[in-house]
Parts: structure tokens; sequence; C-alpha cells
């Protein structure tokens, strides 16, 4: 009796310590949290304050919230930022459905009727992804320069579509795997064609692992900078080569940059917040499930 | 790079064995033609440029100077393998890439341990860690660059100042972070973007720790650093390695942070910056070629490691499936 009495306070102890510990460790978590996401916060920080208030030191901590920034962003220019924007997203957009055309096949020719060395042609996707870019850079201008096509966004629709087909093939393999075979073959059974097969037992099972390639598509052709920084000029400027030379022609307006890069990473932001967990599964190649 | 294909597991799953697939001429075709648009779009568009690479490697030519051109051998190779300017870059892209894996793995590792708890907010703080690694590069360093390092007005001293100030010190130092540590400068703004992404693999490899295991190990009275020791460490092995296998291939590529704060300047210089500054400024296209090559080789060495690695994760998937 007064044994597990006994027991009883000691692992009462012990529970109240491990309770303590682990509101302690979040505690941390928290506040490490907060000191990562500092620079992010104090770059959206300063894009709200007049110029004058973001060059200060000390750091203005407390000073009036204004959108002169953004408004500066935009109004920069003739058009402002609306053309490098607009191409970025075209080139996003179009190279991310010119992918998802070539691997969706190629990805159900891997996994759901796997043609035979399956995995001999997965390695060969995943070896082109290891060739470092600057390699076949110099090649792409010298046939650009000659076929006119410098300063033309198709040509980075088409070289961004080669940069993510290999991952979107790896992981749509990954994702269309889970669909068990027994499904499908059960379907045909019943008289049910492929493209009710694929649109009613595929697409359910397999869509929001498709949807994650495309926003990682998206996201990577959004960010790409050294191409886009050598095959465009004024016509096909993206947003990153916009806000690489945003700093260097008219001084540096602090307040403005800030506002400048939190406008162009809002997409990728938004995105990638929005789809957390598949972003890992899907940057992994699919291997962490 | 192909050439690595032939290491890859024999494979046996179920899957593959089943009957499903046909025989006969027509039929195989069938299943084939959907991988071929891929496949053509993907070697004409990524491995003929490399073979034009491999050409132009062999020639001097320089684009100011283009009637000069002509079929000099293995010259360029010699010419990039003794200059001291591109040894220093190469040595430059191993210190850059080797620190910031090791460094972001690090502490990586100590977040996804922090955040593999139940607390309040947990969804949040992770959103708040995974920030960094979605924010734009450029826009990542040029945050760096301007709001953080800048001597006059940046974060890191003015936050200083205001440190000191408290103390009653007007006039403290204010060092200029990217000319007295450049280098640093690039590897700390690298860390912070690729912290949250080992993070987030990390994490997701303790998340599939079974539970049952710890719960056992403690009741046999392991306190929590042997169960670290000898349960978590080597269950997040491959997540390890993948992590480091990944975070390779993309900072030994890495251009933008090179590009954007330094310029390449005070010893940052990486290879993928040097290439693009041999070819795109000083336009001797034979010299950048080959020195394109021996990235190309340098990865391979890489890559052949990387390709076991994820086999091994490969014949998992495979046995599972």
């Amino acid at each position: 009796m007064t044994n597990t009495t006994v027991t009883a306070r000691a692992t009462d102890g012990i529970a109240r310590r491990a309770r303590r510990r682990s509101t302690a460790l979040g505690l941390l978590a928290w506040v490490v949290g907060l000191g990562f996401c500092l620079p992010a916060g104090w770059m959206l920080l300063t894009s709200f304050h007049s110029e004058q208030d973001a060059a200060a030191n000390p750091p203005a901590l407390g000073a009036a919230l204004t959108l002169d920034g953004y408004r500066s962003f935009f109004e920069r220019g003739g058009d402002g930022p609306w053309p490098p924007l607009i191409n970025s997203a075209t080139a996003a957009v179009l190279s991310t459905v010119l992918v998802l055309l070539l691997a969706l096949p190629a990805a159900y020719a891997l996994s759901i009727r796997p043609v035979r060395k399956w995995t001999d042609v997965m390695f060969f996707f995943l070896s082109t992804k290891m060739l470092p870019v600057v390699a076949g850079l110099l090649p792409v201008y010298l046939f650009a320069r000659n076929t006119g096509l410098l300063d033309n966004i198709w040509l980075l629709v088409l070289l961004y579509t080669s940069m993510n087909l290999p991952i979107a093939v790896w992981m749509m393999q990954s994702f269309l795997a889970d669909v068990p075979v027994s499904i499908i073959e059960a379907a045909r059974v019943d008289g049910a064609r492929l493209p009710t097969v694929l649109g009613r037992v595929v697409a359910p099972i397999a869509g929001p692992g498709i949807a994650a390639t495309a926003l990682i598509c998206f996201i990577f052709s959004w960010n790409e900078l050294l191409f886009a920084g050598v095959l465009t000029g004024v016509v096909a400027q993206t947003a990153p080569v916009f806000l690489t030379g945003f700093v260097t022609s008219e001084g540096l307006f602090l307040a403005q940059l800030c506002a400048a890069s939190v406008v162009v990473s809002l997409p990728v932001l938004a995105a990638g917040y929005a789809a957390q967990d598949k972003l890992v599964q899907g940057l992994s190649l699919g291997a962490v499930k | 790079m192909s050439t690595s294909v032939g290491t890859a597991p024999k494979v046996s799953s179920a899957r593959a064995a089943a009957p499903v697939r046909p025989r006969g001429g027509l039929r195989a075709w069938a299943t084939r033609a959907p991988l071929l648009p891929a496949l053509v779009f993907l070697v004409a568009v990524t491995q003929l440029p490399f073979v034009a690479t491999l050409v132009i490697s062999l020639f001097d030519w320089n684009s100011y100077d283009p009637d000069a051109r002509r079929f000099t051998g293995l010259s360029n190779y010699a010419t990039v393998v003794t200059d001291p300017a591109l040894q220093e870059s190469v040595l430059t892209t191993v210190l850059l890439t080797a620190s910031v894996v090791i460094v972001s793995v690090v502490l990586g590792l100590g977040l996804a341990l922090l955040l593999d708890r139940a607390f309040f907010g947990r969804g949040f703080v992770r959103t708040l860690l995974i920030t960094p690694f979605l924010l734009v590069p450029v826009s990542a360093a040029l945050l760096w660059k301007h709001v953080l390092y800048n001597p006059e007005y940046g974060l890191l001293n003015g936050a200083w100042a205001w440190v000191a100030g408290l103390f009653g010190d007007t006039d403290p130092a204010q060092p200029d972070w990217i000319s007295g540590m450049p280098l640093v400068a690039v590897e700390a703004a690298l860390v912070w973007q690729w912290t949250p992404f080992m993070m987030l693999i990390l994490l997701a490899g303790l998340q599939s720790r079974p539970g049952e295991m710890v719960e056992a190990a403690r009741l046999d009275g392991a306190n929590s650093l042997q169960i670290f020791r000898y349960l978590t460490l080597p269950h997040l092995r491959r997540y390890l390695e993948l992590g480091v296998l990944l975070g390779s291939i993309y900072i030994v590529q890495h251009f933008d942070a090179v590009f954007t704060i330094t310029s390449g300047g005070l010893g940052t210089a990486n290879l993928p910056y040097t290439i693009y500054q041999t070819f795109y400024k000083a336009h001797e296209y034979g010299l950048a070629s080959a020195a394109g090559v021996v990235v190309v080789i340098g990865t391979m060495v890489l890559a052949t490691f990387a390709l076991r690695v994820v086999s091994s994760l490969f014949r998992e998937e495979a046995n599972r499936a």
C-alpha cells in the first residue's frame, strides 16, 4: 500500500519535471523560430517605413508606417515592375504546364504499367539534373544569338521545362505508384476506358501530389536567375533579373528595395505556406513519406 | 552522366513482376510511347548543349577575336588546371559547399528535434522557420547585403549600436561585414536559406520513427542521450544523407548569392560564377567551356556517390510497392 503511494508520488514528480522541461523546450522553439524569421520580418517592416526611417541607425523600430515604398516601387520608370513580373509569371506558368504535359505520360509509363528497366530510365532522368547548368549555358547562348532567340521568353520556357522535368518525373512516379493497380484493373474489368480510369481513379488519388509537383516547378522557374540573366535583356527580363538591376541603377532606396523583395517573393511564399508538407516530399524526390 | 545508370539496382517489385507487361513489338511500343516525348525533349535540351560545350572546349576561341578561332586540342584544359584564379575558385566552391551544407544540417537537426514534440503553436513556428527557404534567392541575397550587412544602416550594426547605446557607448565599432569577412558573409546568408530545408527533411524523418521503440527503450532505462545516439541517429541516417546530397547538388551550382552579395570579389568567386565571368565578361569561350567540363567531372564524382544513396532509398520504395 505505502509502496504504491511512493511509486505514484515518484512518477508524479517525474511527470511534472517532464512537463516543465517540455514547456521550456516549447518556449525555446518559439524563440528560435522568431529569431530565425527576424531578418525576413525586418524586411517586411522596413518595406512599410519611409526611406528616412529605413536608413536610421539605431533602427527606427516604432517609426510610422507608410505605403510609400510600395508606391514608388510600382511607379518606377514608365511601366514599373509589371513587365518583369508578367514575364516571370509567363515563363513559370507555361513551363509548368509543359512539364506536366511531358511528365505525366512518362510517369504513367514508369509506375502504373512500368516499361522494362524502368529504374534505369528513372536514373537517367535524375542524372540530367546533376549536370551543372553552367556547363551548357554557353552553347545555349550561342544558339540563341544565332537564331535571334535572345531576349525571348519562349527560350526561357523551354529551358525551365528541361530544368524541372526530371524532378517532376521522379515526384510523379512516386505519387502515381501510390495508386493501387488492383483498383485500376477492377475499373478496366468493369469496362471503363483509359480516359475514365485516369479521370475517375488515378486523378483523385494522385491529384494532390501532382498539384505539389506543379507548385515546385513553378517556384524553381520563378526563382531562376542565371539563365534569365544571361539570355534575356530588356523585353523578356524576369523579376529576379529586375531585382538585381534595381540597386545599381540609381542609388539605394532601402524601403523600396524591401517592398520589391516582398512583392517578388509573395507568390512563392503563398504557394509554399499552402503546401508545406507536400513541399518536403517533393523536394526529397518523393523519398520521404 | 548516364554512365552511372548502370549502377541502378535490379528491382524485383511485385508490380514489375505483375503480368501487366505486354509482350510483342506493337504493344511494347505502346507502353514505351508515353515516355518518348519527355526523353527526347530532355536529351535535346540538356545533353546536346553539353556535347557542344565539349567541342568548344577544344578550341581557342575568344569572341572579341573571332578570326583567330582554331583547334587547340587539350590546351584549354592545361590552362584551366594551372590557372591560379580557377584553382582558387575550385577551393572556394569546396569550402562554400562543405561549410554551408554541414552547418545547415547541424542547425536543421537541432531545429527538427525541437519541433518534434507537441507544444503550443507548433505549426505556426514551423511556418516561421520555413520562410527563409521560400524567399526568392535574389531577394534573400539583397536582404543580407543591404538590409543586414550594410555598415551604415544595416540591422546588424544598427542593433549593435542600440545595445551599446543602452550601456552609454555612443560611438560603438561599426564593422563592414562584407569586406571584413566576405566568404563568411555569403555562407551565413546561404546557411540561413538552407537550414529550413534540412529541418523539413529531418523532421519528416523524425516523424516516421516508430514511437513504440523509443517507448520500449525508455522503459528499459535508456536516457534521452542514449535514445538519440542509438535509436534516433541511425534511423535518421538516410534522411541526413538525402539532405547532404540534395544540399550539395544545389549549393555546388549556386550562383545568386555570390553574384549579388560580393559579385565574386574578395575571394568568393565559386566555379559557376567564374565560368559565367569567363564567357560572359571575358568572352573566352574555349576556356569557359573547358572549365565547365571540369565542373561536370567534379559533379560526376559527387553524383556517383549521390546516386548510390538515392538508389538505397529507391530500393526500399520498390520493395514496399
